[in-house]
């Protein structure tokens, strides 16, 4: 039976067991994942399109549940960073980093300053009162980015945040999330089909196959975080990338 | 110990064309050329220009006769009300009807169909029938004018309502936030544009709605409707040109008011393109 707890006794923040997902339309998305991110996990799944991997997120968000398998929740304190910004376009970038705070009845002069911390520390001081539109592709995911961390999250879900994003605006964004993971100690579950970004960011990266969808391999990341980003040009970096897209490889035939 | 990062705050300003001669050039033109061909007509015309007074005529007979012009703009009041309080109350109705259908598809299912035929049916043959049942007064004319009003509120409204991002959605339903929550943070102010633009399409209908309802609902006083049917009768060309072109032009302000209300109200955020 399918089930989701809140369980405070385990030390890892998600657990997945065994789980499968299958649509009423007949069509497996997921089969046997076994997964798990503990505090201080920055954890990446990396994987074809239409293998499953944003399922994944949704299930851990509860947005989806599961057909089959367990899962466990150590938090309910989740960010989650869609593929869209989703910003709400007739509210300024204050409004709409207030908005989560808001829906959860947070009190005003609370939420403002939540804000205003976050806004900083995604970089967008002085851009508080510009609406959506007038922002770039890249700020308007710092606005997002800033929205969710006004919840405080323990986990953070990211369903290929930057997959819009041009290179530049990409690795920039890299850092800065590299940096807020080391900073705001949140444990991280982000989804990616770039495999130099999912070895950059990550603490383990998961290999995921498609159709359906199941985890074919695990890499620990051994590079220190915060991540200088020159590694990215060292034969370490480039020998694991190298490895992950064997798997990755490997898993698709 | 903040991750600052040094952006410098710029605006990004949208170009309007602002050159009043590519603005208005196009449509004066368009407008001479049309009073030229109403000159040539009546002057074709000759001694029946009385279908078709020229336009001179309809400006000194009637726009410059002030008992002519106090019985049109008297009249057009009247019928200006009937038109103001019928698209009122379609509006209020219409959006109410709307949020209830897309509350639930059950909803949705047992009361759209009755928008449709509302659209649908010849109000002009029900016209006398409401005369019957309501009276020929103020309150008889105003249904006539909502329900001629209505339809664009209640599928613009529908509309707007679920043209929500679903990820817009989802962000909502993360937070658990309730039906009500949604609908007032997310899906009403999502549905704005397609609200003002209904109430404008709207707007013009009440308009002829209040004439519609002039024209069969004689008793008491008259609105501008039963003017231009006076003028018909008696044969008055000119007085019945600048009725007519009065009580148009009532619409087209009627519209370009809503216009300006919508951009004002939503047009920060929300390109209504080209209008």
């Amino acid at each position: 039976m399918p089930h989701m707890t809140i369980s405070a006794t385990t030390t890892h923040l998600l657990n997945f067991q065994d789980v499968a997902m299958t649509f009423p339309d007949g069509t497996t998305a997921l089969s046997g994942v076994d997964l798990t991110v503990n505090r201080g996990e920055f954890v990446t799944v990396v994987g074809p399109s239409g293998c499953g991997k944003s399922t994944l997120l949704r299930i851990a968000s509860g947005l989806e549940t599961a057909s089959e398998g367990t899962v466990e929740l150590d938090t309910d304190r989740i960010g989650y960073v869609f593929q869209d910004a989703t910003l709400l376009p007739w509210r300024n970038v204050t409004a709409n980093v207030e908005l989560l705070a808001e829906l959860n009845g947070v009190p005003r002069k609370e939420r403002a300053d939540k804000a205003r911390k976050a806004i900083d520390l995604v970089g967008l001081g002085g851009f508080e009162k510009n609406l959506p539109k007038t922002l770039s592709g890249g700020m308007r995911m710092r606005t997002s980015l800033a929205r969710s961390l006004t919840l405080d999250p323990e986990l953070f879900l990211f369903d290929e945040p930057f997959g819009a994003l041009d290179e530049i605006t990409r690795e920039r964004l890299n850092d800065e999330l590299i940096k807020l993971f080391t900073e705001q100690q949140f444990a991280g579950l982000f989804i990616t089909h770039s495999v130099s970004e999912a070895v950059y960011l990550s603490t383990k990266v998961i290999v995921m196959s498609g159709r359906p969808g199941r985890i074919v391999d695990t890499f620990e990341v051994p590079f220190p975080m915060p991540r200088d980003p020159d590694i990215r040009f060292t034969p370490e970096f480039a020998a694991l990338v190298g490895d992950v897209s064997h798997a990755l490889r490997e898993g698709h035939s | 110990m903040s991750t600052q990062v040094k952006t410098q705050p710029q605006t990004i300003t949208v170009k309007r064309s602002g050159r009043p001669l590519t603005t208005w050039g196009p449509p004066l033109l368009v407008l001479a050329g049309i009073l030229a061909i109403w000159f040539v007509i009546s002057a074709l015309l000759g001694d029946r220009d009385f279908l078709l007074p020229p336009p001179n005529e309809v400006l000194t007979q009637a726009f410059f006769n002030p008992s002519t012009m106090g019985d049109i703009l008297q009249s057009l009041g009247r019928t200006a009300t009937v038109a103001l309080t019928g698209l009122a109350v379609a509006i209020v109705i219409g959006v109410l009807w709307a949020v209830a259908m897309s509350q639930a598809r059950w909803v949705e299912r047992s009361l759209f169909p009755y928008a449709v035929v509302l659209q649908c049916i010849p109000i002009l043959a029900l016209v006398p029938l409401i005369g019957f049942w309501f009276g020929f007064d103020f309150f008889a004319r105003t249904i006539v004018c909502v329900m001629i009003a209505l339809f664009p509120m209640v599928s613009n409204t529908l509309f707007g309502l679920q043209s929500v991002d679903i990820g817009q959605r989802e962000l909502f339903q993360l937070q658990k936030a309730g039906r009500w929550t949604v609908l007032v943070k997310l899906q009403f102010p999502a549905a704005l544009p397609a609200i003002f633009a209904g109430m404008r399409i709207s707007a013009g209908l009440a308009v002829v709605g209040a004439i519609v309802g002039d024209f069969f609902f004689r008793r008491g006083s008259p609105g501008i409707g039963s003017l231009i049917g006076n003028y018909q009768s008696r044969v008055q060309g000119a007085e019945l040109f600048a009725a007519i072109i009065t009580a148009s032009l009532f619409g087209v302000l009627i519209f370009a008011i809503f216009g300006w209300i919508g951009k004002r109200a939503v047009g920060k955020w929300y390109d209504f393109g080209s209008s």
